[in-house]
């Protein structure tokens, strides 16, 4: 499947070199271009990156690979990013993970969101929802259906 | 205890993040004063006030300033640090959601002092509702026409917690993997596709209005002698009402909790306290009477303030549990350069999660400090040693609930 940046994207792209000593610099955001553009980052998109940036496609899949909010594959399901760091343990956000075990979603365990004080937390969409409790987690579920 | 609102003041405002309330309660007031100053002059007040970054360090901001060249023939670079991805810390979303215009402030005066010319915002992946609050901010600023001489652009991370790490985040800007680099044996600024390049936290330059505004002894005025001003604290876990309470260094730990955070939830006991981040050692209860919120004090106590981001345990808290949670962290984010961080932080996990599940022996509490040494002082950034740190403080205060788990 071949990827081309949309028009929208194009742009900004342009805008975002005049930014930068580097254009190497547009590795990050251009990767979250493609990941918006399509919902995941497919080769083909990172040959894409590689022709506007001047980094070896290797080394952009390298990158890509690191950073733990790109995604390589498609999902089908909606992805649910649970804090499972400690504030939010402390909270009881173990009963959280086990509750969304039943759903039909794909549940990832994350690291501390910084919601630490509205604990426990899990990010949809990247929208937080705080201060959980089962109830909330059904109720904010069945909205997003 | 004294209120004291100088990051903080306009919080609790109705829609404090704009242009309008912002300027309608002293926002940008403080910007007017550098056409009364040369650059220099700004970096010696900067100096005299004894502003301390607020990223985690504590190391002086003017000392860091006055690194940068002020005849470089390179442009020279501001790179804000939003990552605020350690654990307990959550403060620097509050200033970008709540009075971004300060922060943009406090990034004009600074790019005027250190002659830079356009302003990075690095900011976690995961903060991307904050974003674009500060983006609406940084988009009215540049349509109010105070972005002429100077422009502000927001680096989006996406997920690493070592991108907080100043060399890395600017190894993450360069579009690469956010691997720390080795630090250089002279004191230099950072540098950006090499370029001089300063990096602080949100919250430091969040502070330099108001220093400009007032003056160093204004803030001086508040906090201790060696940690001048205040910070925005926070607490969370097992506690009545959580949050972000600024507060000045030197307030007691455990009044300020009682105060802000209306003690420990359900009437329980405090067993202990990580005072800054996962990253410090953890004090018990006994240890936090008395001790003040200051980087001495915590130093002298055998842990450190870090971010200020108080997290709280009650009586009934499993501190064999609550260290695997710290280590499974460790585990996920250590960036796999330096092989005793790599090795250290995966086999440490390891064996606390087999002592919690009633496998251990006596001698894997050794076997930890052994990992606990072997992490300490041999790797290219402070990760690996803040590992060692928070082993070693588990293990030797809460030393029973670990054998009582082991055969
Ligand atoms: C592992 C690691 C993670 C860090 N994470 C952050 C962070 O999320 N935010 C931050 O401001 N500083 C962080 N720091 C500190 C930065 O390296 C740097 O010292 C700081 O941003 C400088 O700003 P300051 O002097 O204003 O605090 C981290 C340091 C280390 C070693
Ligand atoms: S100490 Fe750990 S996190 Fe730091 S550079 Fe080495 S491997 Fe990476
Ligand atoms: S520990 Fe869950 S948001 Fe910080």
């Amino acid at each position: 499947m071949s990827f081309s940046f949309s028009k929208e994207n194009l742009e900004k792209i342009t805008e975002l070199k005049t930014r930068y000593p580097s254009p190497k610099a547009l590795c990050l955001p251009c990767l979250w271009m493609v990941q918006y553009q399509e919902g995941y980052i497919s080769l083909d998109a990172i040959d894409a990156i590689s022709k506007q940036i001047t980094i070896p496609p290797m080394e952009i899949y390298r990158v890509a690979t690191f950073y733990t909010m790109f995604h390589l594959e498609k999902s089908e399901k909606l992805q649910v990013d649970v804090c499972k760091t400690l504030s939010c343990k402390l909270c009881g956000s173990d009963e959280i993970l086990k509750h969304l075990e039943t759903k039909d979603v794909k549940v990832n365990h994350v690291e501390c969101l910084g919601s630490c004080g509205t604990a426990p937390v899990m990010q949809i969409d990247d929208k937080n929802y705080e201060n959980l409790t089962k109830e909330k987690v059904d109720a904010v579920l069945e909205e997003l259906a | 205890m004294r209120e004291c609102k100088i990051v903080s003041k306009k919080f609790h405002l109705q829609n404090s993040h704009t242009l309008e309330v912002s300027r309608q309660n002293g926002g940008y007031i403080a910007l007017e004063k550098i056409k009364e100053c040369t650059p220099t002059q700004i970096v010696q007040i900067i100096k005299e006030s004894g502003l301390r970054g607020k990223g985690g360090g504590g190391a002086s901001a003017g000392d860091k300033w006055e690194l940068m060249p002020q005849d470089s023939e390179k442009p020279s670079f501001l790179a804000v640090n939003c990552d605020e991805s350690e654990p307990g810390t959550f403060k620097d979303r509050q200033i970008i959601s709540y009075d971004p215009h300060l922060l943009i402030e406090g990034i004009l005066i600074t790019c005027y002092a250190i002659k830079a010319k356009h302003a990075y915002i690095y900011i976690r992946g995961e903060y991307k509702e904050y974003q674009d609050i500060l983006q609406g901010a940084i988009d009215e600023a540049y349509d109010a026409g105070l972005l002429n001489e100077c422009d502000i652009t927001i680096h989006r991370g996406a997920g690493a917690y070592i991108c907080g790490e100043k060399s890395a985040l600017l190894e993450s800007m360069e579009g690469k993997r956010g691997h720390p680099r080795l630090k250089p044996k002279q004191k230099e600024p950072e540098w950006f596709f090499g370029n001089p390049t300063l990096v602080n936290n949100v919250e430091t330059i969040a502070s330099v209005p108001f220093i400009l505004e007032n003056g160093a002894n204004a803030y001086r005025s508040y906090g201790t002698e060696k940690s001048p001003g205040t910070l925005l604290f926070a607490m969370s876990g097992h506690i009545n009402t959580p949050g972000v309470y600024e507060a000045e260094f030197g307030t007691n730990m455990l009044e300020y909790i009682e105060n802000y955070g209306g003690g420990v939830k359900n009437g329980k006991k405090l067993k202990a306290i990580i005072p800054g981040g996962v990253s410090c050692g953890v004090l018990t209860a006994e240890e936090c009477e008395g001790l003040t919120l200051d980087y001495e004090a915590l130093r002298g106590a055998g842990s450190s303030l870090g971010t200020g981001g108080m997290i709280v345990m009650d009586e009934d808290t499993s501190m064999p549990e609550a260290l695997k949670n710290i280590l499974e962290f460790y585990h996920e984010e250590s960036c796999g350069q330096c092989t005793p961080c790599r090795e250290g932080s995966g086999w440490s996990d390891k064996i606390v999660g087999k002592i919690l599940d009633g496998q251990g022996k006596k001698e894997d509490l050794e076997k930890l400090f052994e990992l606990a040494d072997s992490m300490n002082g041999k790797t290219i950034c402070v990760f690996a040693p803040s590992i060692s740190t928070v082993l070693v403080s588990f293990i030797t205060k809460f030393r029973q609930e670990f054998e009582a788990l082991v055969s």
